[in-house]
């Protein structure tokens, strides 16, 4: 059977080929192919991406508000927004929400992922339930937040003043500016961890044993593997964990906004809060479109910092690792 | 007497199949609205017309039962189907937001305070039902024409179908107990009361934190309180006056006398405390009171017995410095049926319909019209009476000024609320935050 197939293959070869139509001819240009094949993409990306990135970064320039289109004004509303202390306030709050946050992500997430890396019982139950910070909806586990943070309400409060008896009152947690970012910056690492911790875990799983078995014999510490096999070989994953956690931190919302709406007088509000309460309940699209606006180099930054910074490897610019 | 009827409405509220003993009960009770003979205006209905309406979520059963059922009866007479989405109140402006850019989607949209202004070149002009209905039933209330009509003109951008306000709600019995026989309308006895409340383990509480509602509620009454106000009556900021720093300084001595936490309230902060007992005083809404009656827990039910209202505190105003949010109708110029949406719009306006649903809400709305303030439901439990006066105020957010987005931007934005805040929690001296809070008014005010 095998020979008869073979055989018709070696005569249809021997037809000559008609010459090629120009359409043919124009389906066999690989750099045609190419483009048609992202055409698609470029149509998503135009769509989804592009366009409302340029309606955004065309209503920062204008004095839109809700129900009228508004002018082209150029960068007044840049140039207002320097003047404005709420702004910078939401700037700076911004900066150290995601720096703190995301600090405290990746110490307790690699800690966490370390943990979960050793043999232990139930291994693929307890993973699955360290993910439900991350899988719960932000909105409620904001309003879970809110409960544990009610000046009147809290838990926390309820066991430290009526079962410990360590303190005569109720702790007020978003009162007062400082406490009440640190609460959020909480809320925001017990949110953040599980993403954290699970994208390390992969990363740990891809580690070959070996590795650690040769430390093992040449006499290692536990801090030494760590340090010499672990840290270097999860750079790379790290990066991309990084990178993603900086942009989900830099941008939230739903926490912020659910927990104290930017509260007290401002000064929680972030970047992302801000923006949206001046453009939408406030009605000054343009306004809220350039603080959103002027989101964007921070987010470029913080990218670069992250990516390069910390992840600077071959195998980004398409080598193999050394 | 008033317990029994205010338990058949809640009855008739929660039987929403059994229609029919509410209606005869209710039915009797509209002919308590004095009414003037005048012949409807002639809103010819396009053929094979079709209504779709938004409008804030209900914060008590009967807001939403009876609104429904009154629907439901201009369909069987006109046979114009009209659906109706009820909205939650956060979710209400980024809708309105985007029907109105959009230019599709709902017929009307009722929305709350300056939306009607900030959207005025998108909506059709209500100014014949307006005159028809204020001819009809005995005049529109100050709030209603003021928020109803565009600035300086007797054209209406959109129907006021009611308004709710949130005068002071306190517990008559730990108020007697520190020597007070109602709330006083001088600043210091005002003070003097919460001072000693709150030596007594009865602190009161009002949100000066970024709560939309209470929060830009209470910072309102404390300005007009002491005479101050945002801006003036052509709408130049003249927040940073010596009245306004007067009020800070006094809020400042109010706020220790508050419970703990009050900065952090959202809309609902104060309604736990109160209902858990925490706070003795606050000023809200109709609903808090309306949903401890209804609870199934005794002790509930009594707080609700011992809660009294009362007008907030007059201190230097001569009218009582209180405001009300008024939810008014916005017909858009893109609804393809708008005599049908006019003439929906004042069949809901009608005694048979207005009267049994405002009368079926007790209280939570306050008529615009000032006809239906005659409602013998009104007088039938003395707990309602500030409310039965809410849009019957000069007051108003961004009051001296034109209403506009300038004034709507600057509740939304807390830039009042934030001033107190500031001051109250020590963060900030009386004088700088009243001139950061003028800057940043005027910031609102340029662009406008």
């Amino acid at each position: 059977m095998g020979t008869t197939t073979a055989d018709v293959g070696l005569q249809r070869l021997t037809f000559t080929r008609k010459p090629d139509g120009w359409l043919t001819r124009l389906f066999d240009n690989k750099s045609f192919l190419v483009f048609l094949c992202m055409l698609p993409t470029i149509g998503l990306l135009v769509v989804f991406l592009t366009y409302p990135l340029g309606l955004g970064l065309w209503l920062s320039m204008t004095d839109a508000t809700i129900g009228q289109p508004g002018e082209f004004i150029g960068f007044d509303n840049f140039v207002d927004l320097m003047s404005d202390p709420i702004f910078w306030m939401s700037v700076t709050n911004t900066i150290f929400y995601t720096t703190v946050a995301t600090a405290g992500k990746f110490a307790l997430g690699l800690w966490l992922a370390l943990l979960l890396n050793h043999h232990i019982p139930f291994k693929a139950f307890i993973r699955a339930i360290v993910l439900l910070p991350w899988i719960v909806p932000t909105v409620l586990s904001a309003i879970a937040w809110w409960w544990i943070y009610s000046p009147q309400f809290s838990i926390i409060s309820y066991v430290v003043v009526d079962v410990l008896h360590l303190r005569d009152t109720y702790i007020n947690f978003l009162g007062t500016p400082w406490p009440a970012r640190w609460s959020l910056i909480v809320a925001n690492i017990w949110r953040g961890i599980p993403f954290v911790a699970i994208t390390l875990l992969a990363g740990l799983q891809t580690i070959s044993p070996s590795l650690y078995e040769a430390a093992l014999l040449d006499g290692a510490s536990g801090w030494q593997k760590f340090r010499r096999i672990t840290v270097p070989l999860l750079m790379p994953i790290l990066a991309v964990a990084l990178t993603l956690s900086v942009l989900f931190t830099f941008s939230d919302f739903q926490l912020v906004y659910a927990i104290t709406r930017g509260g007290p007088f401002n000064t929680t509000h972030l970047m992302a809060t801000l923006a949206f309460q001046r453009a939408i309940p406030g009605a000054q699209l343009g306004e809220g479109a350039a603080i959103a606006v002027s989101m964007i180099p921070f987010l470029i930054g913080a990218t670069l910092l992250c990516f390069f910074g910390v992840g600077r490897r071959k195998w980004q610019q398409g080598e193999a690792n050394d | 007497m008033t317990i029994s009827r205010r338990d058949s409405l809640a009855l008739g509220a929660a039987a929403l199949g059994a229609a029919s003993i509410p209606i005869i009960g209710a039915k009797a009770a509209f002919d308590d609205v004095p009414t003037a003979d005048v012949k409807p205006p002639e809103f010819k209905i396009e053929k094979g017309a079709s209504l779709h309406m938004i409008r804030p979520a209900k914060f008590i059963d009967p807001d939403e039962v009876y609104w429904k059922k009154n629907t439901e009866e201009f369909t069987k007479k006109t046979g114009v189907e009209v659906k109706v989405d009820f909205i939650s109140w956060e979710d209400l402006r980024p809708q309105l937001a985007v029907v109105a850019n959009t230019g599709a989607g709902a017929d009307i949209f009722v929305s709350f305070g300056a939306d009607p202004h900030i959207y005025s070149e998108k909506l059709v002009e209500m100014t014949d039902l307006a005159d028809y209905l204020g001819a009809k039933y005995g005049g529109w209330y100050p709030l209603a024409l003021l928020y109803g009509q565009k600035w300086n003109t007797k054209n209406w951008l959109a129907l006021p179908l009611g308004g709710g306000t949130g005068p002071v709600m306190y517990r008559k019995t730990w108020v007697n107990e520190v020597g007070y026989t109602e709330i006083p309308n001088d600043l210091e006895k005002f003070l003097d009361l919460c001072q000693k409340m709150q030596k007594n383990g009865h602190p009161w509480g009002m949100s000066l934190g970024h709560a939309l509602g209470d929060a830009n509620g209470y910072s309102e009454w404390l300005l007009w309180s002491h005479n101050a106000f945002v801006v003036d009556e052509k709408g130049k900021v003249a927040l940073d006056s010596k009245e306004t720093i007067a009020a800070l300084k006094y809020a400042t001595e109010l706020q220790k006398t508050m419970v703990q936490g009050t900065l952090t309230w959202n809309d609902v902060g104060n309604n736990q405390a109160y209902q858990s007992g925490a706070i003795g005083m606050t000023f809200n809404g109709v609903s808090l009171y309306y949903s401890m009656l209804k609870s199934p827990d005794q002790k509930v039910q009594a707080m609700a017995a011992d809660t009294f209202t009362q007008d907030t505190p007059y201190g230097f105003s001569k009218q009582k410095p209180m405001s009300a949010a008024p939810i008014s109708a916005m017909l858009f110029k893109h609804s393809k049926y708008p005599n049908a949406a006019k003439e929906y719009i004042r069949f809901m306006m009608e005694k048979d319909q207005y009267g049994l649903w405002l009368s079926s809400c007790l209280g939570y709305w306050c008529q615009p019209l000032k006809a239906y303030g005659k409602m013998n439901f009104w007088s039938s439990d003395p707990k309602l009476k500030p409310f039965a006066t809410a849009l019957d105020s000069p007051f108003y957010d961004g009051y001296k000024g034109p209403i506009s987005a300038a004034s709507a931007a600057v509740i939304a934005n807390y830039t009042v609320v934030d001033m107190f805040a500031s001051v109250v929690s020590g963060n900030a001296t009386p004088e700088s935050a009243a001139k950061q809070a003028a800057k940043a008014a005027e910031r609102y005010y340029k662009k406008a």
